[in-house]
């Protein structure tokens, strides 16, 4: 999982493959969030390669019946490009652009960016401090019906 | 030890009667003092072992949760405000009786020597929730417990956890708390412990940890799995294994159940190459599926089932059977178990030489074919409407949220990324589309702030105006149409012919059905270019659901009213049940050519001409309209032609096949959850209330027809169980009690306004409820704003703070607002600009 530098031995994981009904696609391989879920998940010292723990730590997270509370703490951090425990706006327009692609007719112009921005934490920066800490987006994300159903991965 | 920061609020004191027995909200120094002595104990703790006040430095970089509240005193006015958060009031203040059942949890709570846990996300503790759990193994460097380290170390293979709090006034070396968290987990049961285990926000091999840990002293070193701690060790013996038994047989079966979910495959795949969107679809479909299963096992069970074994003499010389009895539904299959009139109006018993009424033949079991018919289709259609009600909640309560549609560019931005997608080309589509939904969401916001001109919106009226007239248009002219050509056809064959002539009405009605959805296509793509954030996707299945239930309507009046009247002396529900066959049977057929070829046809149109390369999208609100029509006439057929509702032969792997060929996700934002409710209300509010209009009309209003079915000697259906409970009471037997019931239920209209009142008053609570708590949310954002600028907080407004409505809606929103509240009081206090003592 994840590409470079994985813990899983090629040959165990072409057993796993045959052993299990996974197939070659890689679940990660579309997410523009792999390198993110890869990080957070990750709890080898270079925090680059994914155990089979850490790999159970995923699936578990992103499986149907996980909670909202575990998911939306660890979507935050996903998020949470700089590791420093908020969403500023470094973060934001970096998840911004990851979710709208790399191509030039998709991203959002300098202006757009900055008007979203500003107004996603003028929606939910409650305490107005310039940053969105974990209760601010669990209250954010509290409000929607869809996230726990899209923040899944089927098996 | 630093000093604790005392938080204090002076709110106005509430006067109440605190010698009433009903405490009113108000009153929550004797309500809630559970929680008073709660939140004491927690905080003697905690000052005890030295836990602190964490202090925030703008700007400093760790997960930060904030740190519990170490005031060993608050006020009582502030535990009024933490006691009112409706998290703390969760159960407990629902429905009109307050009072009883406050004392309750208060005995309860009392009564166990450690308060349970329950539900991490709404405990009472903020204390466990809010330990800061954190990886950097370097910040363990500055930890003084050295052997607990080591032992974290060999066990753990390198990983650390710890646990942080730091005084606001003490800047150095940080404390490990982690033996705290450990303590809590040894004083819970095992279920309890590996639950909030599990809740953790912690990787895998720190759980494991902390559930060895947590069972180990407890025990005695023993780590017993599933110990609970209340049972003597003696009689916990064979407990205990039948328990993990059980457990492991439960675990079984859930995974075998879930592995066998049907067509679990297909809608993997699909979900995975099309999202959510298009996965709603065929959840729908699924669901349909179900619901006609419901439908169908009654029916089978007591008409179809012992109809068939008791089969009725042939009146007349039975047609033998060609290939257009599957197109037409006539000639063979009018005298088989299909139809209304196959059903016999006498009482059966079992091998009986003679038929004649109320089982004459001896003691044997009999089984009045009319009572049959008549309870077992109320008693289907009363089971399908509470499931469809029930489900319909339940889909409403989770889909809508207090304040969903405000936020709109945070929650786009933070939900909208589908993780089930997993193809690279799906997962351009998606960025494509989130792209498109953040550009429009920010020029609708635009265009809110500066507001179009007149001109501009003249243009908008007049284009959704000029829109909606075409459609109404086009619906009235359908309507017309059909009513005249059925009109033509009443007077052309007045027997109803058996032949292909009989399927000229439904083919014309398919017809009219596709080349106007077509056209309100095309005028949706129109409208949509004009203005693009108009919603038109709902507007669009609003104006098919118009067309359809408008022709719908139509038809309905053509059997009930003229064709009932031009039959005559003839079994008229045979021949309205066959015309339904009829009309499932081409609608199946046009859905199927439609989807199949009309979506090839296009592909390859918009491949060849206009070069664009991309599959049409998946149209699924029009698709779902398609099923809802095809179970509204299953649902109104039901009566005339019991076994029909397992005709819903859509399976979803055939759909997957066409579905991957020629179509691609769609580009317009899709709200799931919410598509899924509106689906679902669809299927009950016009489809199957009036599939039940329909039958309640025939059962109560139209004469049946006197030579075939269970009620030709009767004037109408519903006769048939009035004549049995006057028998009864005649009788006279020991089941007199079934009359009473029946003259007070049913006859007596008491009953009827009684129940819609009392749902009324649940309504209008609900609704009261909700207001309350959106004034709650809105009051304490204002408040916390309030304390980050360092204003007072008049008292009028903490009041209304208090007055606040209770949980449900608010979801996981509330319990954040503690910490929030918090968070914003603690920047006060290391700004300097908090006066502890004063508002």
């Amino acid at each position: 999982m994840g590409g470079s530098g994985s813990r899983l031995s090629k040959e165990l994981l072409a057993e796993y493959q045959d052993l299990t009904f996974l197939t070659k696609q890689e679940i990660l391989l579309a997410n523009p969030f792999k390198e993110r879920i890869c990080m957070v998940f990750s709890t080898s010292p270079t925090r680059d390669s994914l155990s089979f723990e850490d790999f159970l730590d995923l699936l578990s997270v992103f499986s149907d019946t996980a909670t909202p509370d575990i998911k939306s703490h660890y979507a935050f951090r996903i998020f949470d490009f700089d590791d420093d425990g908020t969403l500023d706006r470094e973060d934001l327009s970096r998840l911004v652009n990851c979710l709208t692609g790399e191509g030039e007719d998709t991203r959002l112009s300098a202006s757009e960016m900055k008007q979203l921005i500003d107004n996603i934490l003028e929606e939910s920066d409650i305490d107005r401090d310039g940053t969105i800490n974990l209760s601010e987006f669990q209250h954010v994300i509290s409000r929607s019906p869809d996230f726990a159903s899209s923040f899944k991965i089927v098996l | 030890m630093a000093q604790p920061l005392a938080l204090a609020l002076d709110v106005a004191e509430t006067t109440g009667d605190r010698d009433s027995l009903e405490p009113s909200p108000y009153e929550e120094s004797e309500v809630h003092d559970s929680f008073h002595q709660l939140i004491q104990e927690q905080s003697l703790r905690v000052a005890e072992e030295g836990l602190e006040l964490l202090s925030l430095v703008p700007g400093r970089g760790d997960h930060t949760l904030p740190g519990p509240e170490g005031a060993p005193a608050h006020s009582s006015a502030t535990l009024r405000i933490l006691a009112s958060m409706p998290s703390r009031t969760i159960g407990r203040s629902r429905g009109a009786i307050i009072s009883q059942y406050y004392n309750r949890t208060v005995r309860l709570r009392r009564r166990s020597s450690r308060p349970l846990l329950g539900n991490v996300v709404r405990s009472a503790r903020p204390s466990l929730r809010l330990y800061d759990l954190e990886l950097d193994p370097t910040i363990l460097e500055e930890d003084g417990d050295l052997s607990v380290k080591l032992e974290l170390q060999n066990s753990l293979h390198g990983v650390d956890i710890k646990m942080r709090a730091a005084s606001p006034h003490v800047v150095g070396p940080e404390v490990c708390k982690r033996s705290l968290l450990v303590k809590e987990l040894q004083g819970l049961s095992g279920a309890q412990r590996d639950h909030m285990v599990r809740n953790m926000p912690l990787s895998l091999g720190e759980k494991r940890w902390l559930r060895k840990v947590g069972a180990q002293r407890e025990s005695g070193g023993g780590g017993t799995m599933g110990a609970a701690v209340g049972p003597s060790p003696a009689v916990a013996g064979s407990d205990i294994a039948a328990c993990c038994a059980l457990h492991s047989l439960g675990l079984a079966l859930l995974s075998g159940l879930y592995a066998a979910r049907p067509w679990r495959y297909a809608l993997k795949q699909i979900g995975g190459q099309f999202g959510s969107s298009v996965l709603s679809y065929f959840l729908f479909l699924k669901t349909l599926l179900a619901f006609n299963a419901l439908m169908l096992l009654p029916l089978l069970a007591f008409l179809v089932g012992v109809q068939a074994a008791f089969p009725p003499d042939p009146a007349g010389p039975v047609p033998s059977f060609s290939g257009l009895e599957l197109l037409t539904g006539g000639g063979r299959f009018t005298h088989t178990v299909m139809y209304y009139g196959y059903y016999s109006n006498t009482t059966l018993s079992q091998s009986c030489a003679s038929r004649q009424e109320g089982g004459q033949c001896g003691p044997r079991l009999t089984y009045s074919m009319p009572l049959a018919y008549l309870f077992t289709m109320g008693a289907t259609f009363f089971i399908t409407c509470i499931v469809l009600v029930y489900s319909m909640s339940h889909s409403f309560g989770e889909s809508y949220r207090v304040g969903s549609t405000k936020g709109i560019h945070a929650l786009t931005v933070f939900c909208s990324w589908d993780y089930k997608v997993t193809q690279k080309r799906a997962s351009r589509v998606q960025q494509d589309s989130i792209c498109t939904q953040l550009k429009e969401l920010l020029a609708e916001w635009q265009l809110r702030k500066r507001p179009r001109s007149a001109c501009g919106r003249l243009r908008q009226v007049v284009v959704l105006g000029l829109g909606w007239l075409l459609c109404l248009g086009s619906t009235m002219g359908c309507t017309v149409a059909v009513l005249t050509f059925s009109e033509v056809m009443i007077q052309s064959s007045a027997s109803g012919s058996q032949g292909v002539e009989a399927l000229a009405l439904p083919l014309v009605v398919s017809v009219l059905n596709l080349v106007a959805s077509y056209l309100f296509r095309g005028l949706a793509t129109l409208e949509r270019h004009d203005s693009p954030v108009l919603d038109v996707q709902n507007l669009h299945l609003y104006r098919n659901l118009i067309l359809k239930m408008a022709v719908l309507g139509v038809l309905c009046y053509h059997w009930l009213g003229r064709r009932v009247a031009a039959l005559q002396g003839r079994c008229w529900e045979d021949f309205v049940g066959r015309e339904l066959y009829r009309f499932m049977v081409v609608d199946f057929i046009f859905t199927l050519l439609d989807s199949l070829f009309g979506e090839l046809v296009w592909r390859i149109i918009s491949e060849k001409k206009l070069k664009r390369g991309q599959k049409p999208e998946f149209d699924i609100a029009r698709n779902v309209l398609d099923l809802i029509y095809g179970q509204t006439l299953t649902c109104a057929d039901s009566q005339a032609a019991p076994p029909f509702p397992h005709q819903e032969v859509k399976e979803p792997s055939w759909w997957e096949a066409s579905l991957m060929a020629n179509c691609q996700a769609p580009r317009r934002p899709w709200l799931a959850s919410h598509m899924s409710t509106v689906f679902l209300t669809l299927l009950c509010f016009p489809s199957f209330l009036g599939a039940a209009v329909f039958l309640c009309y025939a059962v109560w209003q139209v004469r049946p027809s006197s030579t075939c079915g269970p009620f030709r000697t009767l004037d109408t259906m519903y006769e048939a169980g009035t004549v049995w409970v006057r028998r009864l009471e005649r009788a006279g037997s020991g089941a007199s009690w079934l009359p009473w019931l029946h003259h007070l239920l049913v006859e007596n209209t008491f009953f009827l306004f009684l129940a819609s009142a009392l749902l009324l008053a649940v309504i209008y609570l609900n609704i009261q409820v909700v207001k309350g708590q959106r004034k709650v949310i809105c009051l304490l954002k204002e408040q916390i704003r309030n304390r980050r600028r360092g204003q007072d907080l008049p008292d009028q407004q903490a009041a209304l703070c208090l007055r606040g409505g209770k949980e449900q809606v608010m979801g996981l929103a509330e319990p954040r607002k503690l910490p929030n509240l918090l968070a914003g009081l603690r920047m006060e206090g290391t700004e300097g600009t908090l006066h502890p003592q004063s508002l």
